[in-house]
């Protein structure tokens, strides 16, 4: 650069700090820092005279603790005589599990909806506009209250018993009771892992196929049929191997024994309202996300695909979708996360998740309102961080490559 | 030469009028035709959908149409009607308590609803641009007649609130022509504070200079609840969410890394855990012996909560925003604060605008939320006093769906006016 714009050289003043551009910036950090580290000392400071004062200190042995209390739904075993942290091992997994569930559940109720309301059908388009602005338009609460409410009102287990009951079973198989739904259950005997392996392994082999198949059509322009090797490879060898090891997967049916059913599997009634609920409100946002994403296509796409003669099948799932899922899948792992974070709502319907356990009746017994809330928020944090820590690099990878 | 024959026309001088179009691409059924049974699969559709449609209205409205209004307990409700009508009494009886609460005197009722009417001549001339600028004035002194009108209590207080923002604003706008926005800026600061202790100890010694019924925190309640968290909360954190959003994207290492921090943590957290840390975590860091009411515990951590969201939005707005409009201000002369004001925010802010809305939506929508933690807000007030009392234990679905009516019309309302907005806002030529 050129001497001539250099500014002349001058005297360093004590008002520089505030006027001169050069030093400003320091200054302001400077006075940041110090704004910051008085706070946070000053908060500290409050919190241990606070501490002292009630006779407390921070510690996290009451995790260790036998917690005193029972959770209706748990996924690994446990106790009233078991500890803090395992009941709090149980809410993450029951977090995690309802979380998983709505996530499935909405993507799917998403996508229909979303496409749905595309529709050239007049009615069911504006049915889905209905249902995407009734949803997103109330809040998460008051659906899973509603939901909630609904099951509620359910005929309870006494309801199937006599000989004239007031309910009857769906298909004999299904009870639908205020407690929750009770359903068949595989029971597993002897030899049944042969059996999942060999699924399993159809699975792997159906994927291979497929792939072949696909190099074959690129590499030398023969069109395989897919459909039915696939079928054959999905059921044939599973089902011979399941006769050939002489029927090892049973069934269980729930069955009314004294006052409640026995027997099968149950779902609990505070699970199958937040489940519902968050996927059918979570479903209205990822449904506006679906259609955002497919009307992002401009509509050249479509055309040029179909005038090089593809069908509207393929014109979709080889045009439309892979351009469209690059609009949609950020805002889906979103909503993901939401539906992570809202799970916690499950403190309202007496679902045992993390926030109602950790949070909930932990925090009340011990009294330890600080290391409760501080291991809560940081299991969410783990969780939104790793998730958001995966979408970008699904981002960075499906990002328009641009020169 | 053969004469004209004027009377035999081999050319046509004057069109035809056009023959109607055939019956079958006209009219409802052509119409019905196209957009209901275009095909099979459509037409199952159709049916099914219009099959949902009728098992939803016949259920629906007889319970509407054949409800009651007038009766005292949900026993009587259920001597009374016939069939399966809603139970809607307890509406009637107790809507006082589901719009403002339990505890708020019944005399001052008048207060809040005047508030609520008040809050939309404020927010109109923000909202819509043809309404007169001179409005403005209004909406400024509106959070402090809300306050005065609500909380009650003399007058003096938020008219100290307003002078020292008054004065603080006359201080910056003297300092910042001779020392520069920096100045300006912790000049107005500290004269506000002034204005304010010095005003705290007028307001205190004159509790009954022209004073309203005072009315606790504690005692807000109902619809009133929400909607004063909602509002509050939004309008505190607009102005928090662009500090961090410019914050963030800032060149200054270290408030760039505060700023990072505080939105990455409050974004990955869910509310409901910040409302425990208000409800029960708070306290330990406040001076020992200071008791802030739950209510404004709960309005700081919204606002923080909600300020992240929307610093996000709008660092959406600033990223969107072409490099030269930076450069362009930078060309001009202009310094930070400036180039902020007059050049990058008001087109981020335009751009941001529909993230906005959303979050505010959203926000409004998360205030049932302090329900969880037993402040009786319109869920709070459904789930706790009136569904757990003898008379109308098991009035679940005229309640739920008021509740659901009310803060569906509110969202549903706001969500269409940011598109309005947008739509006015549109300036590029598409």
């Amino acid at each position: 650069m050129s001497t001539l714009s250099d500014p002349p050289r001058e005297s360093f003043q004590l008002s520089m700090l505030l006027s001169d551009t050069r030093y400003r910036g320091y200054t302001f950090q400077f006075i940041a820092l110090i704004i910051l580290v008085a706070s946070v000392a000053y908060l500290m400071s409050n919190l241990f005279a606070n501490l002292a004062a009630a006779g407390l200190n921070i510690s996290y042995e009451f995790l260790g603790d036998p917690s005193g209390y029972d959770v209706n739904q748990t996924l690994i075993p446990y106790t009233s005589q078991s500890t803090h942290l395992t009941a709090a091992w149980v809410g993450i997994l029951n977090t995690l599990l309802v979380a998983f569930m709505a996530c499935l559940t909405a993507t799917i109720l998403g996508v229909i909806a979303g496409v749905l309301r595309l529709s050239k059908n007049w009615l069911v388009s504006k049915l889905m506009s209905v249902y995407v602005e009734a949803f997103r338009n109330v809040p998460v609460l008051i659906w899973i209250l509603i939901i909630n409410t609904l099951v509620v009102l359910l005929p309870s287990p006494r309801a199937y018993r006599g000989a004239e009951p007031e309910a009857e079973m769906l298909f004999g198989m299904f009870a639908l009771t205020n407690r929750g739904v009770y359903m068949p259950a595989p029971v597993w005997g002897s030899g049944s892992l042969v059996v999942v392996f060999t699924f399993l392994a159809s699975l792997v082999a159906i994927f291979m196929f497929r792939g072949w198949a696909t190099k074959q059509l690129y590499d030398k322009g023969q069109d395989i049929n897919k459909l039915w090797p696939t079928l054959v490879l999905f059921f044939v060898p599973t089902i011979l191997i399941y006769f050939i090891m002489g029927s090892p997967i049973g069934i269980e049916y729930p069955e009314l024994k004294g006052f409640n059913f026995q027997g099968g599997l149950e779902v609990q009634r505070p699970l199958i309202a937040l489940w519902l609920a968050l996927s059918i409100y979570t479903g209205a946002f990822i449904a506006e996300n679906v259609r955002a994403g497919i009307q992002a296509i401009s509509k050249g796409q479509t055309e040029a695909a179909a005038s090089l003669g593809l069908r509207p099948n393929r014109i979709m799932n080889l045009v439309v979708l892979p351009q469209a899922l690059r609009v949609i899948i950020p805002p889906l792992i979103s909503q993901f996360l939401n539906i992570t974070k809202n799970s916690s709502l499950a403190i309202a319907v007496g679902y045992a998740d993390i926030t109602a356990t950790l949070g909930g009746i932990t925090l009340n017994q011990t009294g330890r309102a600080i290391e409760c809330v501080l291991l809560l928020m940081l299991f969410y944090l783990i969780i939104s961080l790793g998730i958001s820590a995966i979408m970008n690099v699904y981002n960075a990878s499906v990002a328009l490559k641009e020169r | 030469m053969p004469s004209r024959d004027t009377n035999v026309a081999f050319v046509r001088t004057e069109f035809i009028e056009p023959s109607p179009p055939p019956s079958s691409t006209q009219g409802p059924v052509a119409w019905m035709r196209e957009n209901l049974f275009s095909s099979i699969p459509y037409s199952i559709l159709t049916l099914l959908s219009i099959y949902f449609i009728y098992t939803l209205l016949a259920g629906l409205l007889p319970w509407l149409f054949g409800g009651v209004w007038d009766t005292s307990s949900i026993r009587e409700c259920r001597e009374v009607i016939e069939g399966t009508g809603g139970c809607f009494s307890v509406l009637s009886e107790r809507w006082n308590q589901l719009l403002f609460g339990i505890s708020y005197p019944q005399n001052a009722y008048w207060r809040p609803a005047l508030a609520f009417v008040l809050l939309f001549v404020a927010a109109a001339p923000v909202m819509f641009p043809a309404v007169p600028r001179q409005l403005l004035v209004f909406t400024g002194l509106y959070p402090f007649l809300a306050f005065w009108l609500i909380w009650g209590g003399t007058i003096l207080a938020p008219m100290v609130g307003l002078l020292g923002f008054v004065a603080g604003y006359m201080a910056f706008v003297q300092l910042e022509k001779t020392n520069g926005f920096a100045a300006g800026f912790f000049g107005g600061i500290v004269a506000a504070l002034i204005v304010w202790l010095l005003g705290g100890f007028i307001s205190g010694a004159m509790p009954h200079f022209i004073a309203l019924e005072a009315v606790a925190s504690r005692n807000m309640g109902g619809f009133m609840l929400n909607m004063i968290l909602g509002t509050v909360c939004v309008s505190l954190s607009l102005p928090l969410g662009i500090a961090l959003a410019l914050g963030r994207q800032s060149d200054l290492l270290i408030i760039k890394w505060i700023c990072v921090v505080f939105i990455e943590f409050i974004r990955g957290v869910p509310l409901i855990t910040l409302l425990f840390v208000a409800n029960v975590v708070l306290a330990y860091f406040l001076p020992p012996g200071t008791n802030f009411d739950l209510i404004l515990r709960v309005i700081i951590m919204i606002t923080m909560f909600s300020a992240a969201y929307i610093a996000e939005v709008i660092r959406g707005g600033l990223a969107a925003l072409p490099r030269g409009q930076y450069e362009a201000a930078d060309s001009l002369g202009l310094d930070y604060a400036q180039s902020m004001r007059l050049i990058i925010l008001p087109q981020a802010l335009k751009i941001s605008i529909p993230g906005i809305v959303n979050v505010a939506v959203g926000l409004f929508k998360d205030t049932t939320l302090v329900s969880v933690i037993s402040m009786f807000d319109l869920v709070g007030m459904i789930r706790g006093p009136i569904l757990a009392s003898t008379e109308w234990n098991g009035v679940y679905w005229e309640l739920w769906g008021f509740a659901s009516l009310l803060f569906f019309v509110v969202c549903y309302g706001i969500s269409q006016y940011s598109q309005w907005l947008e739509r006015q806002l549109a300036t590029d030529h598409r």
